[in-house]
């Protein structure tokens, strides 16, 4: 019952390299973090190590100014949206490219694979403009319309291998006890599926709240999320207080943060590449 | 390491302890093995036997103890130091290498010249008859002879002791028969020494030369296959060795009296009394029709189950008290049928119920049944 | 009748089930979105003022209006990117190693190291500025300490949008390397001491090459993020020169509406990105690919 445990605690030369790495890595990591929300407090631009006084005015302002709450909702119900629909239109998908061989499938494949290795920009400008053509632009819509586009290919290839982990004789045996098609998906796949649907969904929300070039393109005054619009007014350096851009930028670390957190309780992302173990 | 002549080396385990927090795996193991023996830890699962085998292997520290092989203390020694040869349950082949590079493996982490390398390769390949496999990867043999893999990597090093780790697990039941007797022959062969762990007493009893019985992390009996299977140190010890039947009852002069039934029982047992159980294997249960001449240990029982054995048949019956017994019959029995059950007291085993760690008439059963399939 | 009959046998037998529906919606989807996009992005680039190469001949003599050294570009990206990912799956892979056993640290570690992930690109552009610039604490520190006596020039140079990489890009990488490592049977590892190998032969012997097929598709996947960087370029680089990145121009270019050249400049950038993939996955094909556990599990 022990055969598995591999315990040694010898100091070696490689393990404290290893380890004061990522201490360096962790220690950076905080201060960098700290320095920021510092920053965001800080009555006026400081040269000293520290502030001189200390004020809450630039998030009050970043919430009136910016009309934060709004980008704040816009933001989420993107993300929720995008999460669903991509699951939704994705779990079929990756069934039948998991369990079926058909002619051209290698080619369907390359379809949901070809996104995710060339760069955003040699679509995204023709598709802003098929979004203009559709009167989607400056709109909810056509902001989740353009972050699917990325998000369904990568759904699918993330949840290939999870369908093919479960075994086809679950869904014969469902199938002798008479489920049908639709009822074979809601009652047998998709729980079984759920770690990597929560997988898949988390990957999705991440990747969706900080897109910045697709969302850019076709959003408006009325449809911007956070991170656009904290883009937009990080690249007008000199029309804003660094103070006023750090102060944004800390609610969308703790924006993200949290869905992350949330969505962390659920998930293991390890599980996404470890699949040797489960066989 | 290795350059000793071949044959094994001598091995010994003194006050072997090892704690996993609060949880004691391994409770005070003290063992002699000496120069080709073929010794095998057995139990049932979670009994220590796998903790034991890690400490000598060097994949875990004893927080207790010492191992010496050879008259080197090792038990404080990295594994890679200390010169054993292992057989994993799993078998662990390394994946991206060939059959030859697997064997080889060993020899060239010994740094020995590659003539030397290639020419005990082919002399191990040939001994597990895969020499025409050479240049296969794991992943293209059968499991029996991933399993023959995994034996010749182990014993191309000529390791002072060889270590097997439940290597008959993971086959099935034809070909286990078949590499038991591999193993054995090729532990006749080489004269390795051997520390062999299984759960299968079956196993154990043919291939080793001694048996050391281990439960909740406490060593229960050491002794000759004979020694442990014809005199069962206690009642766990009996029940784990197929001693199926078991008999709760009050011991008065030699006889065990349970319900109306007074069972007599193994000579020398005579001086004792008091709450004991008695223990007989099915074998020597002997069922026989109600009419037949008297026998001696009588037990009038209802037939429940008759099952043909190719030989003779075995029987499930049901004693006085709703007591289940299991036995053999030369002829076949009718469910249902009245007949008697028959046991030579010679082949009664009785122990105190205190003894062997308080076991109960249920769990040694348990114990018993689990050791059947 | 017949004819149909005969079709859907002929169907069948080639796998053509009624369940292939399935897949229509992601198709047509794709197929919409992102194919028709695609090619067209890919036509504009053809269409220059001057004749159908002139987009990509302005790209590489430097002929873009407002947009100099663009020929410069791919070997900036080139440069940035490959630095980024080596780095970054060089420090990711003895992390993970190290991981690979210990569940509890893991999964505290794995949330700590993923914090980078949620920053955004303008946060940790902020937080570099904040901490590594010339006012910045770290400056403070080692000029106190007397190590240095003048500010490091860590940002707004080729160093800072390196560093920016590796601190958003390092916790990816990390992640997949866990999973990989994980991956492998632990058994093998102590077959391997058993038979004499020393911890650094086990590594070399045994863990490295049954983890190279994962460190590849690590290192692609990594390239891919740093190579696309656009935002930090400009944040905590010099867009205007040792960090003028490809997707920089493609941007600019398409901002004062020049959709040609835009698109050719990204044409440009998806041609490099994938020849670089596809050297690196050639090189793959020549590695051991199959599974990483010995024998049954």
């Amino acid at each position: 019952m022990n055969g598995h445990r591999w315990s040694r605690h010898r100091v070696t030369l490689t393990g404290a390299v290893t380890w004061s790495g990522l201490w360096v890595f962790v220690g950076g990591l905080l201060l960098a973090v700290a320095s920021v929300v510092l920053a965001s407090l800080a009555q006026r631009f400081s040269t000293g190590w520290l502030p001189e006084s200390y004020t809450t005015g630039w998030y009050t302002a970043a919430w009136s100014d910016f009309g934060l709450g709004r980008l704040l909702l816009v933001t989420v119900e993107v993300a929720v949206a995008v999460v669903v629909i991509s699951l939704v239109v994705a779990l079929p998908t990756a069934y039948v490219l998991s369990r079926l061989t058909f002619p051209g499938k290698r080619l369907l494949l390359l379809l949901f694979l070809v996104p995710q290795v060339i760069p955003i920009m040699t679509y995204a400008v023709p598709l802003a403009t098929l979004v203009y053509m559709l009167r989607l632009n400056d709109s909810l819509a056509g902001i989740v319309l353009v972050n699917l586009v990325p998000s369904i290919p990568f759904a699918v290839l993330v949840l290939i291998p999870f369908v093919d982990q479960v075994d086809p004789r679950v869904e014969h045996a469902a199938r002798v006890f008479g489920a049908n098609s639709p009822r074979l998906f809601v009652h047998v796949l998709a729980p079984l599926l759920v770690p990597g649907l929560l997988a898949a969904g988390v990957l999705i929300l991440v990747r969706v709240v900080g897109q910045f070039e697709l969302t850019f393109l076709v959003s408006g005054p009325n449809s911007e999320t956070l991170v656009v619009a904290l883009y937009g007014s990080a690249v007008q350096a000199g029309h804003l207080a660094s103070q006023q851009i750090n102060a944004m930028s800390v609610v969308y670390m703790l924006t993200t943060l949290i869905l992350l957190l949330v969505a962390l309780r659920f998930v293991d992302p390890t599980s996404v590449t470890a699949r040797h173990r489960s066989r | 390491m290795t350059d000793h002549s071949p044959g094994g080396g001598v091995l010994a385990i003194d006050g072997l302890r090892r704690e996993f927090g609060a949880f004691v795996a391994l409770r005070k193991l003290d063992l002699r093995v000496s120069a080709g023996e073929f010794v095998a830890l057995l139990g049932p699962s979670g009994c220590g036997k796998t903790t034991a085998l890690n400490l000598v292997a060097g994949l875990i520290e004893p927080t207790a103890g010492t191992i010496t092989l050879d008259g080197h203390r090792i038990e404080r020694l990295p594994s890679e130091k200390r010169g054993i040869g292992m057989v994993f349950q799993n078998y662990a082949l390394f994946p991206h290498m060939s059959v030859a590079d697997n064997l080889g493996f060993g020899l060239r982490m010994r740094r020995r010249p590659k003539h030397e390398r290639v020419e005990r390769v082919s002399r191990a390949l040939a001994l597990v008859r895969l020499t025409e496999h050479a240049h296969k990867y794991p992943g293209q043999l059968s499991g029996g002879q991933q399993q023959r893999v995994a034996i010749a990597r182990a014993v191309v090093v000529e390791p002072r002791l060889v270590l097997m780790d439940e290597p008959l697990s993971n086959l099935d039941a034809k070909l286990r028969l078949d590499m038991r007797t591999e193993i054995r022959l090729l532990h006749q062969q080489l004269g390795l020494t051997t520390i062999y762990v299984t759960h299968d007493q079956t196993e154990a009893l043919s291939l080793a030369d001694r048996l050391v019985v281990l439960k909740d992390g406490a060593v229960q009996q050491i002794g000759t296959p004979s020694d442990v299977y014809e005199q069962p140190a206690n009642a766990f010890v009996a029940a784990f060795m197929g001693y199926r039947n078991v008999l709760e009852g009050d011991l008065r002069a030699g006889d065990l009296h349970t319900g109306s039934l007074a069972l007599r029982t193994r000579p020398g047992t005579t001086g004792k009394s008091g709450r004991a159980v008695a223990l007989i294997r099915p074998d020597d249960l002997r069922l026989l029709p109600d009419d037949a001449a008297p026998a001696p240990n009588a037990i009038p029982v209802r037939v429940r189950v008759c099952e043909y054995l190719g030989r003779e048949f075995a029987i499930e019956a049901v004693g006085p008290g709703e007591q289940v017994l299991h036995g053999r019959a030369a002829r076949p029995l009718t469910p249902g049928e009245r007949a008697v059950a028959s046991v030579d007291p010679e082949r009664v085993l009785v122990f105190p119920a205190t003894e062997g760690a308080a076991v109960s008439a249920p769990e040694l059963e348990l114990v018993a049944q689990g050791e059947q399939g | 009748m017949t004819l149909t009959g005969a079709s859907r046998a002929w169907a069948r037998r080639h796998g053509l089930t009624p369940m292939l529906w399935l897949v229509a919606p992601g198709v047509v989807f794709m197929l919409v979105f992102f194919v028709y996009p695609l090619c067209y992005g890919v036509g504009l680039s053809f269409q220059g003022e001057g004749g159908p190469l002139s987009a990509y001949a302005d790209f590489f003599t430097n002929g873009f209006v407002n947009n100099g050294r663009s020929r410069e570009s791919i070997l900036v990206t080139l440069r940035l990117a490959f630095a980024a990912s080596l780095i970054n799956v060089g420090l990711a892979l003895p992390l993970a190693y190290r991981m690979r056993g210990a569940v509890r640290a893991k999964r505290a570690l794995i949330a700590v190291v993923l914090v980078p992930m949620t920053l955004g690109t303008v946060f940790v552009a902020a937080a570099m500025n904040e901490f590594l610039g010339r006012a910045g604490w770290l400056n403070r520190v080692l000029l106190a300490a007397g190590v240095i006596d003048q500010p490091l020039q860590l940002v707004g140079n080729f160093t800072g949008v390196l560093l920016s990489l590796v601190f958003t890009g390092l916790p990816f990488a990390f992640l997949l390397m866990v999973g990989y490592a994980s991956g492998i049977d632990p058994t093998l590892e102590q077959a391997a001491a058993v038979l004499g190998a020393s911890p650094a032969r086990r590594f070399l012997h045994i863990a490295l090459p049954l983890l190279l097929p994962g460190l590849t598709i690590t290192f692609c996947l990594a390239f891919i993020l740093a190579f696309g960087v656009f935002p930090s370029a400009t944040l905590v680089g010099n867009d205007a020169g040792p960090t003028r990145v490809l997707s920089k121009i493609a941007y600019t270019e398409y901002s004062y509406g020049h959709y040609s050249t835009a698109s050719a400049a990204a044409v440009i950038m998806a041609v490099v990105q994938l020849a670089v993939l596809g050297l690196v996955l050639a090189a793959r094909g020549l590695l051991y690919k199959g599974p990483s556990t010995g024998g049954k599990g």
